[in-house]
């Protein structure tokens, strides 16, 4: 299931390998993410999810392989702050929002646009600043609680508030690392809408052990598997697929 | 307009706050200069001197609770800035002396007559007006918070470090304000001060119209803190202080927002250590010392850091309570200090005025 290397691809891994003291965490992974696309990530525990991610944000560098960005940029040659900057956005798992600011200010500080201290001292938001906060907190169902301070929100909904700040960012491709771990069943399953949401206008990676929230997405699945990839295919295919089944039951 | 618009972005608390602030600073001294000296409601000098002292280090309290309860910069050193902005008033009031010192000398300081200055050193040129003194009390302490900040903040210097540098900063200056040879007059200082603006400092008047000026200044310094932490950079400024690294992560420079607050308030500072050596009439290098500092940090503590009204209230409650102590039973104040510190970081995170709103929000509870 080699794909070959395509310029109209947003994200494209070939025969990634990252090694620590000599055990493979990656072993010759190749992946490709259409533009628009939502892919789902799954496996078990120490397959190498979070190194792939790792890899992606230049957080660590692959000792083989190719990673290529919106069909030029070689990810492997540019720091975290750089490949930020080219439009990929990664939640991580434990959220850190501003616990003394209210869910508008914590989007308002994260949007996109002004940064300098002196240009922020006069400055009021633009109505087209106050548009994308609209839209955002539609997004994320936060509307009712935008004038909640971050210290009064639920797990959940600092989850969610944390998709909403990496939204303001404007990334083309949001990557999210185990978005429903310790939720509620009524929380994944908002969870998994508003990742959908999202992906109306961004392309998102996300990687999640929980069946039911990946049923709920309802997209393309890639199973991995000691560094590499086992399976591709909708969910149905995959939970189809012997060598998934022992992987998942084997364990 | 843009008045206007500085008051509309203040919560009502704070005008009221503000306009107290102002009252008081109008009507001490009218009622100092109105009422006859036998009429329960005349204010006497001291009074006058007294609330004008208390009312510069509340600008002082404000100073240090913008870096620190704002931006989270502990400084240590905040006292420095305030001494520096009272040895340039102090150098103007020198230079009005005039021929009246003890040595008659026209141009020479008496201290400087008596180390044998021949001619008055380059830094004291400019001094003898008032307008030329008047900017130096602002850009002398900026100058030194712009380069200490710029260093520290670009180096990332954070916590306790940073408040270990402010503290040697100001110690540093202690040791060279001593020295006689720095040209500031030594361990002695600075008094025997006679006019400012060519009115007597010891008149009422003149002592009427510095409380109201003192009180003047702190009622501006709330207003434009008020501004700046209302405002878009406040929030960020916050967001530096809760999670510097986060705001780093979504693109911020955050030196910059810190470099800016920490000049604001050295200038801050600055302005009422120059309101503040015309009122106690003298200034010397003990204005540097270290617990002047940490005594600074106790006050806004005490009040409420990271709000505006609470720096006010705690300068004014422990300023008060060390006058009363000092006088009625000077070896306790120390005791008295300590304890309070104990006290208001076991029971009082957010100080007086945090309290005050924790009754307020039982109270509104239902019962
Ligand atoms: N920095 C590291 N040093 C050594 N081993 C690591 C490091 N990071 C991850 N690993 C190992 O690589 C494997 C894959 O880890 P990870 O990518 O976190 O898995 P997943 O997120 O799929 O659970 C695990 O066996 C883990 O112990
Ligand atoms: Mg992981």
């Amino acid at each position: 299931m080699n794909a070959p290397r395509s310029t109209s691809a947003l994200l494209y891994l070939s025969g990634v390998t990252v090694s620590f003291d000599g055990f493979k965490a990656l072993n010759n992974l190749s992946l490709l993410v259409e533009p628009g696309e939502m892919r789902a990530i799954i496996g078990p525990n120490g397959a190498g999810k979070t190194t792939m991610m790792d890899v992606i944000t230049g957080k660590t560098r692959p000792d083989e392989g190719e990673v290529v960005f919106d069909g030029s940029a070689d990810l492997t040659k540019l720091d975290e702050a750089d490949i930020a900057t080219l439009g990929i956005g990664r939640k991580f798992q434990k959220p850190t929002v501003f616990e003394n600011h209210t869910v508008r200010d914590n989007l308002l500080l994260a949007l996109a646009g002004i940064r300098s201290w002196y240009k922020l001292l006069g400055a009021a938001p633009t109505r087209a600043e106050n548009d994308r906060l609209a839209g955002i907190l539609s997004i994320i169902r936060m509307e009712e609680q935008q004038h909640m301070l971050g210290a009064r929100l639920s797990h959940g909904q600092k989850q969610w508030l944390e998709i909403g700040m990496l939204l303001a960012q404007n990334p083309k491709l949001l990557l999210v690392d185990e978005p429903v771990a310790g939720m509620t069943d009524v929380e994944t399953e908002t969870t998994a809408q508003v990742l959908r949401e999202v992906n109306k206008n961004h392309s998102v990676v996300v990687v999640e052990h929980d069946m039911s929230f990946v049923r709920a997405l309802g997209v393309k699945v890639t199973v991995l598997h000691e560094g590499a990839m086992l399976a591709e295919g909708s969910l149905d295919q995959v939970s189809a697929d012997p060598r998934v089944v022992e992987v998942y039951l084997g364990r | 307009m843009i008045t206007r618009f500085l008051w509309n972005g203040m919560s009502r608390n704070l005008r009221l706050f503000v306009l107290l602030v102002l009252a008081i600073g109008i009507a001490l001294p009218l009622l100092n200069q109105l009422m006859p000296r036998t009429s329960p409601f005349y204010v006497p000098a001291y009074v006058l001197q007294l609330v004008g002292k208390y009312l510069c280090y509340a600008a002082l309290a404000l100073a240090v609770d913008l870096v620190w309860g704002f931006c989270g910069i502990l400084s240590l050193g905040h006292a420095a800035f305030f001494a520096l902005g009272g040895y340039c008033m102090g150098m103007y009031l020198m230079r009005q002396i005039g021929t009246r010192g003890v040595y008659g000398n026209p141009v020479l300081p008496d201290f400087m007559v008596f180390l044998n200055y021949k001619e008055l050193p380059w830094f004291w040129h400019g001094f003898d007006s008032f307008w030329f003194a008047a900017p130096m009390i602002v850009i002398v302490p900026s100058a030194l918070a712009l380069a200490l900040g710029w260093f520290a903040f670009r180096s990332r210097v954070t916590g306790v470090y940073l408040s270990i540098i402010t503290q040697a900063m100001t110690y540093a200056l202690l040791l060279a304000f001593f020295r006689n040879d720095m040209g500031f007059g030594g361990n002695n200082g600075m008094t025997d001060f006679k006019d400012i603006l060519g009115f007597s400092v010891q008149s009422d008047a003149t002592r009427g119209v510095l409380c109201f000026a003192s009180a003047l200044a702190l009622a501006i310094f709330l207003v434009i803190s008020a501004a700046v932490v209302g405002s878009r950079f406040g929030k960020a400024l916050t967001a530096v202080r809760d999670a510097e690294s986060r705001m780093r992560f979504l693109g911020y420079r955050v030196e910059g927002y810190k470099l800016f607050v920490f000049v604001l308030s050295a200038a801050m500072a600055g302005i009422a250590g120059a309101l503040y050596v015309p009122q106690v009439g003298i200034i010397n290098p003990s204005e540097f010392a270290p617990g002047n500092s940490i005594e600074a940090v106790l006050w806004v503590a005490v009040g409420g850091r990271g709000t505006l009204i609470g720096p006010v209230v705690g300068a004014f409650i422990v300023n008060w309570a060390k006058t009363y102590l000092t006088g009625a039973l000077p070896e306790v104040w120390l005791f008295a200090l300590g304890a309070l510190f104990i006290l208001v970081t076991l029971f009082l995170p957010k100080g007086v005025v945090g309290l005050w709103g924790q009754i307020k929000a039982r109270r509104a509870q239902p019962a």
